[in-house]
C-alpha cells in the first residue's frame, strides 16, 4: 500500500514535469477555461435571461462541467501517448502495482482540473458570478465537480486503452461529450425540449451534477423538472459517479494489464 | 547448469492468426541466446510472454526461477526489458527517466540517483543527461533505453532487436555494452534479424519463422546443418584456372565449379581436412602461383536462406 502510494506520487510528479516542459498543455488548462467563462458568461450572458437570477450565475456550473468533461480526452490522449511510445510496456515490466500508473495519471489530470476550477472561479467572480450559500457548500460543489472529473478521467483511460490511436480518441471523445453536455441543463434550461428529450436531459448525469452545483452555490436552478434527479441532485450525482467509477476503474485496470501498443 | 529461461510449447494467436505455434526454448544461466527470425516470425511475441506482458493460450514459461504466468511480479523483479522500440518518456530528461524507473523499483532516493548517474556515465550520456529525450538521436535513445532496463542489475535481460535502425558505429557501441553485461554473468535473450549480430553475441541460436522453431544450435552447428564446407582456390594468373580445375577435379573426383569472374575454383569438401590436403598436393604439383587457397564455411546467411527460403534482411539496410 505504501509502495503503491510512493509509485503514484512518482508518476504524478512525472505528469507535472510534462506540464512544465510543454507549456502548450498549460495553455489548454489555463487559457481555455478562462476563455470559456468570458465567452459564455459575457457574450451569452448579456443576450440571455433566466428567471430568478442572472444568466452569468446560471451558466457557471455548466462551464465548470464542460471543463470536467474535457478530462475524457485529456486522459485518453495521455494514455494513447504512453502506449504508442512503449512506456506502458516498460511500466508493466516493472514490479509495480497495475493500478499505480493509471491512478497517477488520473490524479494528475484531476489536479489540473482543480487548477482550472480555481481560475474559472476567479474570472467568474469578475464577471458577476457569486456564491450565496457559504464557503463549505461551495467547496462541496467543487468536490463534486472534481469527483466527476476524476470519473471522466478513468473513462478516458479506458477509452485510450481500447482505441489506442489519437485520431479515434479525438473523434470518439468528442462524440461522447457533445450529447452529454448539450443534452443537459448545462447551458439552457431543458423545459423547452420535447418530453422524451427532457427526460433524457433530466437523467443525464451531467444535469444532476450541474443542478447539485447550482443548489450548493445558491445559483438559479430554473426549469428543474420533477423526479428523483431534480429533488435529490447531490445524492443522485454521488450515486451515479460512484456507479461510473465502480464499473470503469476495474475495466481500465484489466485493459491496462493486457494492453498492447498495437 | 540451471536454466535462467525455460519456455515450453508457447502458443499465442491474435484474432485467429497464430503468431506462435508451440515455441520452446531454454537459456542456461549466464549465457546468451539469439532468437533469430525475419519480420513477423514471432520474436516480439515470445519476448513479451517471457517478460510477463502477454499471456499465452498454452505453454509454460519459467524465468529466473519463477513462473512467468503465475508469479509475474517475482519475475518482474528479476528482469530487464529493452523492447523493440525505445520505451522512454520523451518529455523527461535522460536523468529523470532513469530516476523515475529507480523510484518505481523502490531503490531508494540515494541509490537510485547514484545508479542513474553511474549508468549515464557508462553509456556516455552524461553530457546529454539533462536534455529532454525528445532531442536525442536514435543511438542515444537506444542506449538510454538499455540503461533503463539495467537500473536494478537484473540477472536476466531481454533485448528485442536492440540494434535495429542503428548506424554501424552505434551498433558496435551497443554490442560492447551487451558484452559487458554478459561478462558480469547476466543471462541474455536477444532477438535479431541480423545474422551477424546473432553470430557475434550469442552462445546459442534459435531460428524461428512463422511462429515455429525451425532450427537451433550454436552458430557453427547451424552452419554445418546447411551444408558442407567448400574449398576455394584461385590462381594468380587467370589463364591457369582451367589447369586448377582439372587438377583438383581429378584428385577429388568431382567437378569443381568456377565463379562468374572465372577466377575462383570451388569444390565441396564432404570429408573435411583430408580433401584439403589432397587438393593442396594437386595444386602444388602444378607449380603455379596461387592467390587464394581457403576453406569457406557456409555463413549464417546461407543457413537462413536454406531454412526459411527467404533472404535475411541485409545487414546494412537499416
Ligand atoms: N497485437 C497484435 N495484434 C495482431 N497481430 C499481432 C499483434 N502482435 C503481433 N501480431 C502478429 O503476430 C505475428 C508475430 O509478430 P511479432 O511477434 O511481432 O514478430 P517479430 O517480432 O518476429 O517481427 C505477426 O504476424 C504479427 O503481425
Ligand atoms: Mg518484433
Amino acid at each position: 500500500m505504501t509502495e503503491t502510494l510512493s509509485d503514484v506520487r512518482a508518476l504524478v510528479g512525472r505528469h507535472f514535469r510534462h506540464i512544465y516542459r510543454i507549456p502548450e498543455q498549460l495553455i489548454s488548462v489555463t487559457i481555455m477555461p478562462i476563455a470559456f467563462v468570458l465567452i459564455f458568461g459575457m457574450l451569452f450572458g448579456s443576450a440571455m435571461k433566466v428567471e430568478g437570477g442572472s444568466y452569468q450565475e446560471y451558466i457557471m456550473a455548466g462551464i465548470f462541467i464542460q471543463v470536467m468533461m474535457a478530462n475524457i480526452s485529456q486522459t485518453a490522449l495521455g494514455v494513447v501517448g504512453d502506449l504508442s511510445n512503449g512506456l506502458v510496456d516498460r511500466f508493466r515490466s516493472l514490479p509495480i502495482s497495475r493500478s499505480a500508473v493509471l491512478i497517477g495519471r488520473t490524479t494528475a489530470d484531476m489536479a489540473l482540473a482543480a487548477w482550472s476550477c480555481v481560475l474559472m472561479a476567479g474570472v467568474g467572480y469578475l464577471i458577476g458570478w457569486r456564491i450565496h450559500n457559504g464557503l463549505p457548500k461551495a467547496l462541496a460543489a467543487f468536490g463534486l465537480l472534481l469527483l466527476l472529473g476524476f470519473a471522466m478521467s478513468w473513462l478516458g483511460a479506458l477509452l485510450g486503452l481500447a482505441l489506442r490511436s489519437t485520431e479515434s480518441v479525438n473523434a470518439l471523445a468528442f462524440m461522447a461529450m457533445m450529447p452529454l453536455v448539450f443534452l443537459s441543463n448545462a447551458f439552457v434550461p431543458p423545459d423547452g425540449l420535447p418530453t422524451w428529450l427532457r427526460v433524457v436531459a433530466e437523467w443525464n448525469p451531467v444535469s444532476m451534477v450541474v443542478t447539485a452545483c447550482r443548489q450548493l452555490f445558491g445559483n438559479p436552478t430554473v426549469g428543474l423538472g420533477t423526479g428523483l434527479p431534480a429533488e435529490h441532485p447531490v445524492l443522485m450525482s454521488l450515486l451515479l459517479i460512484g456507479g461510473i467509477l465502480a464499473v470503469v476503474v476495474p475495466m481500465s485496470g484489466r485493459a491496462y494489464s493486457t494492453a498492447t501498443a498495437r | 547448469m540451471t536454466n535462467a529461461i525455460e519456455a515450453e510449447g508457447l502458443r499465442k494467436s491474435y484474432k485467429g492468426h497464430e503468431a506462435l505455434s508451440g515455441v520452446s526454448l531454454t537459456v542456461p544461466e549466464g549465457t546468451v541466446l539469439g532468437l533469430l527470425g525475419p519480420n513477423g516470425a514471432g520474436k516480439t511475441t515470445t519476448v513479451r510472454i517471457l517478460a510477463t506482458l502477454l499471456q499465452p493460450e498454452e505453454g509454460r514459461a519459467m524465468v529466473a526461477g519463477f513462473d512467468a504466468l503465475k508469479q509475474p511480479k517475482e519475475v518482474r523483479r528479476r528482469i530487464g526489458l529493452t523492447g523493440q522500440y525505445a520505451a522512454l518518456d520523451e518529455r523527461l530528461t535522460g536523468r529523470e527517466n532513469l530516476r523515475l524507473i529507480g523510484t518505481l523499483l523502490h531503490l531508494g532516493k540515494g541509490p537510485s540517483r547514484r545508479r542513474a548517474d553511474e549508468l549515464l556515465e557508462r553509456f556516455e550520456l552524461s553530457e546529454a543527461a539533462d536534455r529532454v529525450v525528445r532531442t536525442y538521436s536514435g543511438g542515444m535513445r537506444r542506449r538510454l533505453d538499455l540503461a533503463a532496463s539495467l537500473m536494478v542489475d537484473p540477472p536476466v535481460l531481454f533485448l528485442d532487436e536492440p540494434t535495429t535502425g542503428l548506424d554501424p558505429s552505434s551498433r558496435l557501441v551497443l554490442w560492447g555494452m551487451i558484452r559487458e553485461q554478459v561478462a558480469k554473468g547476466v543471462t541474455v535473450l536477444l532477438t535479431t534479424q541480423y545474422l551477424e549480430e546473432a553470430d557475434q553475441l550469442a552462445d546459442r541460436i534459435v531460428v524461428i519463422d512463422t511462429g515455429k522453431v525451425i532450427a537451433e544450435g550454436t552458430a557453427d552447428q547451424l552452419k554445418q546443418k546447411v551444408g558442407t564446407e567448400r574449398l576455394e582456390v584461385a590462381a594468380l594468373a587467370a589463364e591457369d584456372t582451367s589447369r586448377v580445375v582439372a587438377a583438383i577435379g581429378a584428385r577429388l573426383a568431382t567437378t569443381p565449379s568456377v565463379s562468374e569472374d572465372g577466377r575462383t575454383v570451388s569444390v565441396p569438401l564432404p570429408d573435411g581436412m583430408g580433401g584439403v590436403a589432397a587438393a593442396a598436393a594437386a595444386v602444388e604439383e602444378l607449380g603455379i602461383e596461387i592467390a587464394e587457397f581457403a576453406v569457406r564455411r557456409p555463413s549464417l546467411d546461407d543457413v537462413f536462406m536454406t531454412l526459411t527460403g527467404q533472404t535475411a534482411r541485409e545487414k546494412d539496410s537499416a
